[in-house]
């Protein structure tokens, strides 16, 4: 009674049988574990000297996600958030102190888990995902990503299919993709190329709560509506001009006094400042538990995808918490149309001195095509669209053009056209 | 370590290298060249470089707005199609479902939007509110009001207002043309 024990000094980066139970997973394979595998020291060392993964967001599931990879030894881990450290995050991103409020996530997670975990390198960058090209992504072996927007994982799944090359095996990224929304969660494995991806399940999404603008207009029954009425009818007529930022204390607090004035007049109770905050920036409630057991099932398949001791997870696994506790594994399939992995890529030798509509002509008589009417852009510049009227004759001139004034060589042009399913991409190689 | 490099090798669906081109740039070429020819509607590009904003123009030949010359903005975001088009009316008009603002009461465009849908959709839906007005959701509740109340007043006022009239003291632009 009374001891104060003093804190220990850290133990050196490592011990004997300090990962003696990940140990007995890879020392030996066992009944389920792929065949090719050999157990042993090789293994080890991949995992804890030669592996680099990349975590992204440092917020709910992003703190348990670095905590976990790190007391399962994963050695080289990389960070990347946008953000900065909110009060009330604190009941959940265990990594976070008062003292760290305003501060960079990646930045503080990074420097929790250095200290505590011995030996675990984490590089944290506070900043976008945008901001970086191909070749830093590159040089990961995996990416894990405990996002809460659908941009954001439509972006990094767009860039992970993007730079799969057929030729380079060590381009193929697998991205785990944890999920949560209060009760329910989703983890799954997207191996670009291979698996289903991102955009492929992009209509399996709950759909946000939208209400009837209408409603919001005229006949508001909820304090949600009076909150919408404001941001979405009241701020544009009042600031033209200025965009709202939901980030910022003042723009949230101007919708909440309007929200306020217009609940009163139609007798609505419940407009509050943090339900304002919530329903423009629709948070959803968010529960530490429900984040815990996406954390680890992502991280469980890291660890699987990294050493290969045992099956993956294929391809998604959903919680449903919100009735009793149920789960659903099940293999979603790729979809043929899908913009980012679907479609088809040709490569096509044309001559220089070829026209545009040398080009058309020839994509038109192409058996295996089939396109009628293709319209062409490259990298997002229209070369030449069937329609619209208008642009159909802005981009005429083009077809009149040599190929080698328009495109350069080796340039994968999109081909959309009525007849085609999905979008063709087209690689030119220019020859004289 | 990683089993996937061999495993890629044996893939029969082995992709090729896709390029970098976003998933609403291809969306949206494929939405706007497959668009259906409508003779009472017109898209205008300011620029034609620039597919994500572009202006529909739409020119009534039956119905309450009949001869009127009615113009939309239309934005569409990186996020497309998870998102719809964000669509205005940049004129003010006398409409059950179109506010002084702007604003446009059309479910697609709001609650009831799908990735499925696509732009032809949404011009058909635009197309038809012109037809059609919805009295039962109303933007501009006293347009909507005198048109369940009252069509031939209705029809009237709405004429009125096509003219650049002044109805109950709001004065609205003259979508005829010159």
């Amino acid at each position: 009674m009374g001891d104060i024990s003093l804190p220990a000094p850290l133990p050196p980066p490592t011990w004997p049988n300090r990962f003696q139970h990940v140990d007995t997973l890879l020392d030996h394979p066992g009944p389920s574990t792929d065949p090719d595998f050999v157990g042993g020291e090789a293994v080890k060392r991949f995992l804890r000297e030669d592996s680099k993964v990349l975590v992204i967001g440092a917020g709910g599931l992003g703190c348990e996600i670095l905590t976990n990879l790190a007391l399962m030894g994963f050695a080289d881990i990389h960070v990347i958030d946008m953000d900065t450290i909110d009060i009330s995050n604190l009941n959940r991103q265990f990594l976070f102190r008062p003292k760290d409020v305003g501060k960079p996530k990646a930045i503080i997670a990074a420097e929790f888990v250095m200290s505590r975990v011995p030996g675990t390198k984490v590089t944290p960058y506070f900043g976008k995902i945008q901001d970086k090209p191909e070749s830093y992504y590159m040089q990961f072996n995996l990416v894990i990503c405990g996002l809460d927007s659908v941009e954001a994982r439509r972006w990094m799944n767009a860039t992970l299919v993007a730079m799969v090359d057929p030729d380079v095996p060590e381009s193929l990224k697998p991205m785990i993709d944890g999920g949560t929304e209060g009760f329910k969660g989703q983890a799954r494995v997207i191996l670009p190329s291979i698996t289903s991806c991102y955009e492929c399940s992009l209509d399996m999404l709950n759909k946000q709560t939208v209400f009837p603008i209408c409603t919001i207009a005229n006949t508001p029954r909820l304090p949600e509506h009076c909150i919408e009425w404001a941001s979405v009818l009241e701020w544009p007529k009042v600031f033209p001009d200025k965009k709202l930022d939901t980030d910022d204390p003042e723009h949230i607090q101007w919708l909440f006094t309007h929200a306020s004035t217009r609940a009163r007049e139609f007798k609505i109770e419940g407009v509050t400042w943090s339900l304002t905050q919530g329903v423009v920036k629709n948070i959803i409630p968010a529960i530490a538990s429900t984040n815990a057991v996406i954390a680890a099932s992502c991280c469980t398949e890291a660890f699987k995808l990294m050493t290969n001791c045992a099956p993956r997870l294929d391809n998604y696994f959903m919680l449903i918490g919100t009735e009793g506790v149920y789960s659903y594994t099940f293999q979603h399939e790729r979809r043929p149309e899908c913009p980012v992995c679907g479609g088809e890529t040709i490569d096509m030798p044309v001559k220089k001195e070829w026209t545009l509509e040398r080009l058309i002509e020839a994509l038109e008589e192409r058996q295996d095509i089939q396109a009628k009417k293709p319209s062409l852009s490259v990298n997002g510049r229209s070369l030449y669209l069937q329609a619209p009227p208008q642009l159909e004759r802005a981009t005429r001139p083009n077809l009149e053009k040599k190929l080698v004034d328009l495109v350069n060589d080796g340039d994968e042009l999109t081909v959309t056209a009525g007849s085609l399913p999905f979008n063709l991409t087209l690689r030119v190689l220019l020859k004289d | 370590m990683l089993k996937i490099w061999s495993m890629k090798k044996n893939e029969e669906t082995a992709a090729k290298k896709k390029p970098k081109v976003s998933a609403a740039q291809i969306r949206l070429q494929k939405d706007l060249t497959e668009l259906e020819e409508f003779k009472t509607m017109t898209t205008e590009f300011p620029d034609p470089a620039d597919l994500l904003h572009f202006n529909l123009i739409i020119t009534p030949d039956e119905g309450f707005y009949k001869g009127g010359k009615f113009l939309f903005s239309f934005v569409i975001t990186s996020n497309y199609p998870h998102e719809p088009p964000k669509v205005k009316c940049t004129q003010k008009i006398y409409h059950p479902n179109v506010d002084t603002e702007g604003n446009v009461c059309l479910n697609i465009l709001r609650e009831d939007w799908k990735p499925v849908l696509n732009l032809n959709a949404v011009l058909v839906g635009l197309q038809f509110l012109f037809l059609e007005p919805n009295a039962e959701d109303p933007l501009n509740k006293e347009a909507a009001e005198e048109l369940r109340r009252d069509r031939d007043v209705f029809a009237k006022n709405a004429a009125l207002s096509m003219r650049g009239g002044t109805i109950r003291g709001q004065t609205y632009e003259r979508v005829l043309p010159s």
